[in-house]
């Protein structure tokens, strides 16, 4: 019981890391796309009756239409986008030895998390990787390649298997797939916001303040006026910051989830120590995924584009990396491997 | 007064309502597990008889493990019969042990026996045997998983008051408690095919 306690209580803290990071994730977004209308709205406060106040804050709105619409669109067609693009295809009748292993190793890992059975792909390529992908428990999908089937024994077939499936009880597709979204929302809006501005800069030449609100009148009435003009020159400096530091943010959260996924392997399997050999193996073949394209590699056991970045430690390494460092997912699984072994308890904080 | 005293009553009636339906689903959650093993073990049993048959003819000098395996085998038939999270668990969690022994037993002639496990079919059906062992091992480690939130839920305060209510009982865990048998499953992985 102590056991799971343990194991439980390592995925909450994990969980609540995540959450904190998407909660922030969100405020940004929400300061993306209403910081200006706050700001232009307080700018135009103290306006003379007849003149335009900004009080429909039509940024935002739009921002939020875009965002939400492009989440949909990737909700509905990311997951067979995924799979078609990788080439795969689905192992329906399992021919040989290696094929069934893996469609029974599927079924065991659908058992220990109480999960439906997700369908199940192949890729045809020989470096060893494997993805999970599909919105809905219900309808989920686990992709491994021809490479992971025949260099991985069995137990080490089952981590692997197992952490895919942990990313689906985690809801982590929903979540990425919904980060990538905003990310690209944001992306959209700091390069449509660039160009005005070089337009503005150019027609009004006003030099850098040229977008900010043309002929807004006072900033002499001092308070909400000039409150307003200081916020929106934040708003625009974070417009320009907006891409690298919203893609930052999800890649955070990505590996967050990373370690999560692994932790909640070692529940399903109680065998830490075959996911840290498998992902030994899997980082030992170097070279790249070539089926697996940049997009999807958030939901790979390891970085399919085999960049040395993932492999390195440090703060730059870190902070744009899909996944953790391979070789501190591998100390904490042995850890944890070697404390199952020592007292049956999983520990709590690896 | 009157108003505070009947935000305190619907805040109680509100929690209780909660509590309750917390518990109806972990109670469905537990026999839910139990019903995957009971599907678990099912497998187990229908696989017993192909294998034996498929190795019976070049086996005609083990006759007594085979015995062996297909006794343990309707043992554990009988026993899961009338075995439910309230009762009996232990009892089964006892014979498929024994059948676990067996079949282990069994592995061990069958690796003196070469040519027998080079045949396809066999080696099929080790894989099988395999993956049954383990589906069994996950669905068991699902359902003690499941039922020890579900013993220790029933019994904290203040759901123990509720507990009542919902018909909730104690259920047993799928203990193996002789050292021996614990073995079982490790002896099983070791049984992959080699290369």
């Amino acid at each position: 019981m102590t056991g799971e306690g343990n194991l439980f209580e390592q995925q909450r803290s994990n969980r609540r890391r995540s959450a904190i990071l998407v909660a922030i994730f969100l405020a940004f977004f929400a300061w993306v796309g209403f910081g200006g209308d706050l700001g232009f709205y307080l700018y135009t406060l103290e306006a003379p009756p007849n003149a335009y106040h900004h009080t429909i804050p039509w940024f935002g709105i739009v921002t939020t239409v875009l965002g939400v619409g492009l989440a949909w669109i990737a909700w509905k067609r990311g997951p067979k986008q995924v799979l078609w693009a990788s080439g795969a295809w689905q192992l329906l009748e399992p021919g040989s030895p290696e094929e069934k292993q893996f469609v029974n190793v599927v079924e065991e890992m659908a058992i220990a998390s109480g999960l439906p059975r997700p369908s199940v792909w192949i890729v045809p390529d020989q470096d060893p990787n494997a993805f999970a992908t599909g919105i809905d428990e219900r309808d989920a999908h686990i992709a491994v390649t021809e490479g992971l089937l025949t260099t991985l024994n069995r137990d080490e077939l089952q981590a692997v298997v197992a952490h895919e499936m942990a990313h689906i009880r985690n809801y982590d597709v929903k979540l990425m797939t919904l980060l990538a979204a905003l990310v690209g929302v944001i992306a959209i809006l700091s390069e449509g916001a660039w160009r005005v501005m070089r337009v503005g800069a150019m027609t009004g030449g006003r030099g850098g303040g040229g977008s900010k609100g043309g002929g807004g009148g006072g900033g002499k009435k001092g308070g909400a006026g000039a409150l307003g003009l200081i916020i929106i020159v934040l708003w625009l400096i974070t417009l320009i910051l907006a891409p690298i530091v919203s893609r930052l943010l999800a890649l955070g959260v990505s590996r967050k989830r990373e370690y999560l996924a692994d932790a909640t392997a070692a529940q399903f399997t109680r065998n830490p120590a075959a996911l840290a050999t498998a992902l030994r193996k899997v980082e030992d073949a170097s070279a790249p995924t070539k089926a697996i394209k940049r997009g999807t590699a958030h939901l790979c056991i390891a970085d399919p584009m085999g960049r040395r970045i993932t492999s390195k430690q440090g703060f730059i390494a870190n902070a744009f990396a899909t996944h953790p460092p391979m070789a501190v997912r591998i100390a904490r699984l042995k850890r944890m491997a070697y404390q199952y072994e020592q007292t049956g308890v999983i520990p709590e904080a690896v | 007064m009157t108003f505070v005293f009947l935000i305190v009553v619907a805040a109680v009636v509100i929690w209780a309502i909660s509590a309750y339906n917390k518990l109806i689903q972990l109670k469905g959650d537990t026999l839910n597990a139990w019903k995957q093993i009971d599907v678990q073990l099912k497998r187990r049993h229908d696989l017993i008889p192909n294998l034996v048959e498929s190795v019976k003819g070049a086996m005609e000098f083990e006759k007594e493990t085979l015995e062996a395996v297909i006794q343990a085998r309707n043992q554990a038939v009988n026993v899961q019969a009338g075995a439910s999270p309230t009762g009996g668990v232990q009892a089964l969690a006892g014979a498929e042990a024994a059948l676990g022994a067996a079949l282990s037993k069994f592995n061990l002639v069958v690796e003196r026996y070469p040519d027998l496990k080079a045949t396809t079919n066999v080696g099929q059906l080790q894989e099988e045997l395999t993956s049954t062992e383990n589906r069994v091992a996950f669905a068991r480690q699902l359902y003690n998983d499941t039922a020890t939130v579900y013993n220790v839920k029933q019994q904290q305060f203040p759901w123990n008051m509720i507990a009542g209510f919902a018909h909730c009982e104690q259920v047993e865990l799928w203990e193996i408690t002789d050292e021996k048998e614990r073995e079982v499953p490790q002896v099983d992985l070791s049984m992959k095919p080699k290369e």
